[in-house]
This record gives structure tokens, C-alpha cells and sequence, in this order.
């Protein structure tokens, strides 16, 4: 038994590296992408660039991450752009991220109280200024913690990407299960392999919000 | 004679059908200390915004040492908030609420505009920053965050931001209304000390008896109208007009 579940386990680890990979790949695109909608949509007077942003969103959450996958995947490639797995599982997860990040910041800065806003103009920012130094550094502190549930939910949802043939952890468990049949120790042993991985990656962001969100 | 350093001419504010602000002219000269009083949502915290442009006015002049505030020189464009950044930078603003920012020290509350805004060189910008805070005598919470401190300490280290503008103007809102009654003193004292100093102000207040002490001239609006502005001394304690006097007599007691 124990035999059988170190070689699962060692079939798996193969996985990890690229699961790992998409994980923050797309954490990365989707926090630049959240921040710049975010700020964007919080601060821009021109309306259709506002509704714009509003359609993305819209568009990106409310269709299924897979079908954004197959879309980026097959879709691009039959019209002559042909991504690996790996970078269409990052993009499309980052892109899907992104939207749902824009609204988590922007949320951020509606928390905030005009006053904060009207105290850095009153000194001579320039909204710019008062954007970068004032306001998105509170806002940022205020969306740690929905942050944070994104960056778990997008390491379990990185599974996904087996569909798109992307070398992750779910896809070697895929492939292992049609070679063994060993279907449920297979599976098993998958869910233990993502809960040690969101482990240090909840330590990660608890201890990043300590650090930053003191102060307040 | 020298003209004076603010001006507000025939202003104007309506926040969609109601006007709150029906025309209000005064002048401020340089190194005095005006109060601004009146009933409450008689427009006194309008007319403040309006005169560093938090509020856009419907409509008037407001005039900076010689400087139109607010609209491009040789046209009547109204300028964005960038444009107007460096005429605002030349107005302390302290508020009822101080809005400190909550991320930064108390340090950096008062040195980021001098780093940020003026240009000046980190390690100077905390020098002087040091020498505001020790001006409203906070030197020794530099390093703490506001959100630690009472609220009479708070509103000092807001003072003490807006001196570090080096302000040719300091505009005071109410600055110790949200204040629980024995952190009061402290604020005004603050006050008091720059006015000393020969700093000019333009200060809304309820603190009747401090506008009296503080100021060289009283301004009393309601409705939206300068009702009766003169001396401090004789505009309180000798008020012409009816509804001043029935304002002042419903405070003091
Ligand atoms: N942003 C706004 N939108 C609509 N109405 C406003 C706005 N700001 C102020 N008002 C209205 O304008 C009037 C004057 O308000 P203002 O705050 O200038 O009065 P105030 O004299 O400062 O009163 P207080 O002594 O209570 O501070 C009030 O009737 C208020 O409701
Ligand atoms: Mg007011």
C-alpha cells in the first residue's frame, strides 16, 4: 500500500512544478491587470472607457473557465496563434483573474473616505500623485484579504488546465488513473498534494498582511 | 495700497436647483486672520472649498495674491485637478475632521508634500517636518501612525501638514467642532501661536469668543449671503444687523 502511494506521489511530483507556474503566472497577470482596471475604473471620467472595463469584467466571470481556456487554447490556434498549454493556462487564468480583482480593488478605494482624496489635493498632488501615494496604497491594504482568497482559489482552479493538456498535477493524475486504475488512491493523493501546496501559500499571504496591514 | 492677498468676488455655488453660495464678496490682506461664522448650512464650509476649488463655483472670482484661482490665465477654461495642483499647494487646508492618512507616520503625513509636492530633498523634507511637529508640539509622536493618537493630537499634526506647504494662506473648516470638549484647547492654542506668528487665515469657526480673540475681522454669512462683516471686537459684541444678533444670542449662553 505504502509502496503503491509512493509511486503515485513520485508520478505526481512531475505536476507540481507547472502547477506552481500557472499558479503564479496568473497571480501575477491578475493583479497587474486588477490593479490597472481597478484604478482605472475607480478614477477615469470618460464613460466608454468605464463601460468597457464594466463589459470585460462582466464577460470574464461570467464565463466558465474552461471555455475561456478551449477559446485561448483551441480558438487562437485554429486562427494561426498557437500557444503552448502551459502560457494559455496562465493567460486565461489571468485574464479571468484580472476581472475579478478589479472589482476586489475597487471596492478598495470606495472604501475609502473622500477626505483622504481631498487632503492630498488640498496640499498640491496631482491626481496622480494622490492615486500612487495616498489612495492605492490603503485600497491594496483593504483588498489583502479577498487578495488572498483569489491567490488559493486560483491554485485549485489551476486543475483546469489538464483539459487544455497543460503538465500539471490533475493531468498526470488523469493519466496515471487510465494506466493504473487506481482511480481514488490516485485522486486522493492529488488532494493531498494541493492542500500542502496552499499551505505555505496561506502562510505567504497571512504574514504579508500582518506586515502591511498595520497602521490603519 | 497693496492688494489684498485673497479675494472672493460675486461668488457663486448651486449644487443642482439649490444655491448654496448667492454671491459672496470679501478680501483677506496678508498676515490677517479673517473668522468666517454663521449658522450651520449657511454655506461657510462651501465658501471655504470653494476658495482652493475642492468645490467648483457656478460662478465669480477667487483671486490669489494677484492670481486667478482655478481658471486658465487669458480664457475661461476652468483648469483639471493638475492644473490646479500647484495654486492649491499655496493654501493650507486644516479640516474638521483632519484626514490624516492613516498608512503613513505622522512624519511622513507632514514631510510627504514637502518630498512629493515641493521638491525638497528627503532628509531636509524631515527636518522641517520635525520643526512643524515641534511647532504644534507633537515632536515626540513623529514615528507613531495617527490613527494612535486623540483626536486634538490629530488635528495638530494636520496643522502642522499644512504649515509644511509653507502656505501663503491657511484655510481652517471648523477645526476643533469634532473635537471632545477638553481636547479643544489644545487646537486653539495651536491656533492662537500662529496667528502670533503674523500668518494670514481665513478661519470658519463656532468658537465665538476665540473668533473674537483670534481674529482682526468677522465675517457672518447666512443664507448663502455676507450678512455683516466688520472688526471682530465690535462685530460681536456690537452686532448691526438683526439676524447677527439673534445668532449671537442664541450661542452665547
Ligand atoms: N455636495 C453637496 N451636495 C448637495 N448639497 C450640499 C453639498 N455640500 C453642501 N450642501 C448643502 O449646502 C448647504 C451649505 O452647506 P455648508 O456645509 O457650506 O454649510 P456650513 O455653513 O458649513 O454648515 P455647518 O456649520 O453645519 O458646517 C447645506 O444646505 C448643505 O446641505
Ligand atoms: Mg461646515
Amino acid at each position: 500500500m505504502l509502496d503503491k502511494i509512493q509511486h503515485i506521489l513520485i508520478a505526481l511530483l512531475g505536476g507540481i512544478s507547472v502547477t506552481i507556474s500557472v499558479t503564479l503566472g496568473a497571480l501575477i497577470i491578475a493583479v497587474l491587470l486588477g490593479l490597472l482596471l481597478g484604478v482605472v475604473r475607480s478614477f477615469t471620467k470618460w464613460k466608454l472607457l468605464r463601460f468597457t472595463i464594466d463589459v470585460y469584467v462582466e464577460l470574464f466571470r461570467n464565463i466558465p473557465a474552461l471555455a475561456i481556456l478551449f477559446i485561448i487554447y483551441f480558438g487562437l490556434g485554429s486562427v494561426g496563434l498557437r500557444l503552448g498549454s502551459v502560457t494559455a493556462a496562465i493567460l486565461g487564468l489571468g485574464l479571468i483573474g484580472g476581472a475579478v480583482l478589479c472589482d476586489v480593488f475597487r471596492a478598495g478605494f470606495s472604501a475609502l473616505h473622500s477626505g483622504q482624496r481631498e487632503a492630498a489635493i488640498a496640499i498640491g498632488m496631482t491626481p496622480y500623485q494622490t492615486i500612487r501615494l495616498i489612495l492605492a496604497p490603503q485600497a491594496i491594504r483593504i483588498a489583502l484579504p479577498p487578495l488572498g482568497n483569489y491567490a488559493i482559489q486560483l491554485l485549485k482552479d489551476t486543475s483546469i488546465a489538464s483539459a487544455i493538456a497543460a503538465p500539471e498535477i490533475m493531468f498526470f493524475a488523469r493519466t496515471l488513473v487510465t494506466s493504473t486504475f487506481e482511480t481514488t488512491l490516485i485522486y486522493i493523493c492529488a488532494a493531498g498534494i494541493y492542500l500542502l501546496l496552499s499551505l505555505p501559500l496561506f502562510r505567504a499571504i497571512q504574514s504579508i498582511e500582518k506586515r502591511f496591514g498595520v497602521g490603519r | 495700497m497693496e492688494s489684498p492677498l485673497l479675494q472672493i468676488k460675486d461668488l457663486h455655488k448651486s449644487y443642482g436647483s439649490l444655491e448654496v453660495l448667492k454671491g459672496i464678496d470679501f478680501s483677506v490682506s496678508k498676515g490677517e486672520k479673517v473668522a468666517v461664522i454663521g449658522p450651520s448650512g449657511s454655506g461657510k464650509s462651501t465658501c471655504l472649498r470653494c476658495v482652493n476649488f475642492l468645490e467648483k463655483p457656478s460662478r465669480g472670482h477667487i483671486i490669489l495674491d494677484g492670481e486667478r484661482v482655478g481658471v486658465k490665465p487669458g480664457s475661461d477654461r476652468l483648469m483639471s485637478d493638475a492644473e490646479l495642483a500647484p495654486q492649491r499647494a499655496q493654501m493650507g487646508m486644516v479640516f474638521q475632521l483632519f484626514y490624516l492618512w492613516p498608512h503613513l507616520t505622522v512624519l511622513e503625513n507632514v514631510s510627504i508634500g514637502l518630498r512629493k509636492v515641493q521638491g525638497v530633498p528627503s532628509n531636509e523634507a524631515s527636518e522641517i517636518a520635525m520643526d512643524m511637529l515641534e511647532k504644534v508640539h507633537l515632536g515626540n509622536k513623529a514615528n507613531t501612525f495617527p490613527g494612535l493618537l486623540s483626536g486634538g493630537q490629530q488635528q495638530r499634526v494636520a496643522i502642522a501638514r499644512a504649515l509644511a506647504q509653507r502656505p501663503k494662506l491657511l484655510l481652517f473648516d471648523e477645526p476643533t467642532s469634532a473635537l471632545d470638549p477638553e481636547l479643544v484647547g489644545e487646537v486653539l492654542n495651536v491656533i492662537q501661536e500662529l496667528a502670533d506668528e503674523g500668518r494670514t487665515m481665513l478661519l470658519v469657526t463656532h468658537e465665538i469668543n476665540f473668533a473674537r480673540d483670534i481674529a482682526d475681522r468677522v465675517i457672518f454669512m447666512d443664507g448663502g449671503v455676507v450678512v455683516e462683516e466688520g472688526p471682530a471686537r465690535e462685530l460681536i459684541t456690537n452686532p448691526q444687523a438683526e439676524r447677527t444678533r439673534v445668532f449671537l444670542s442664541k450661542i452665547e449662553k
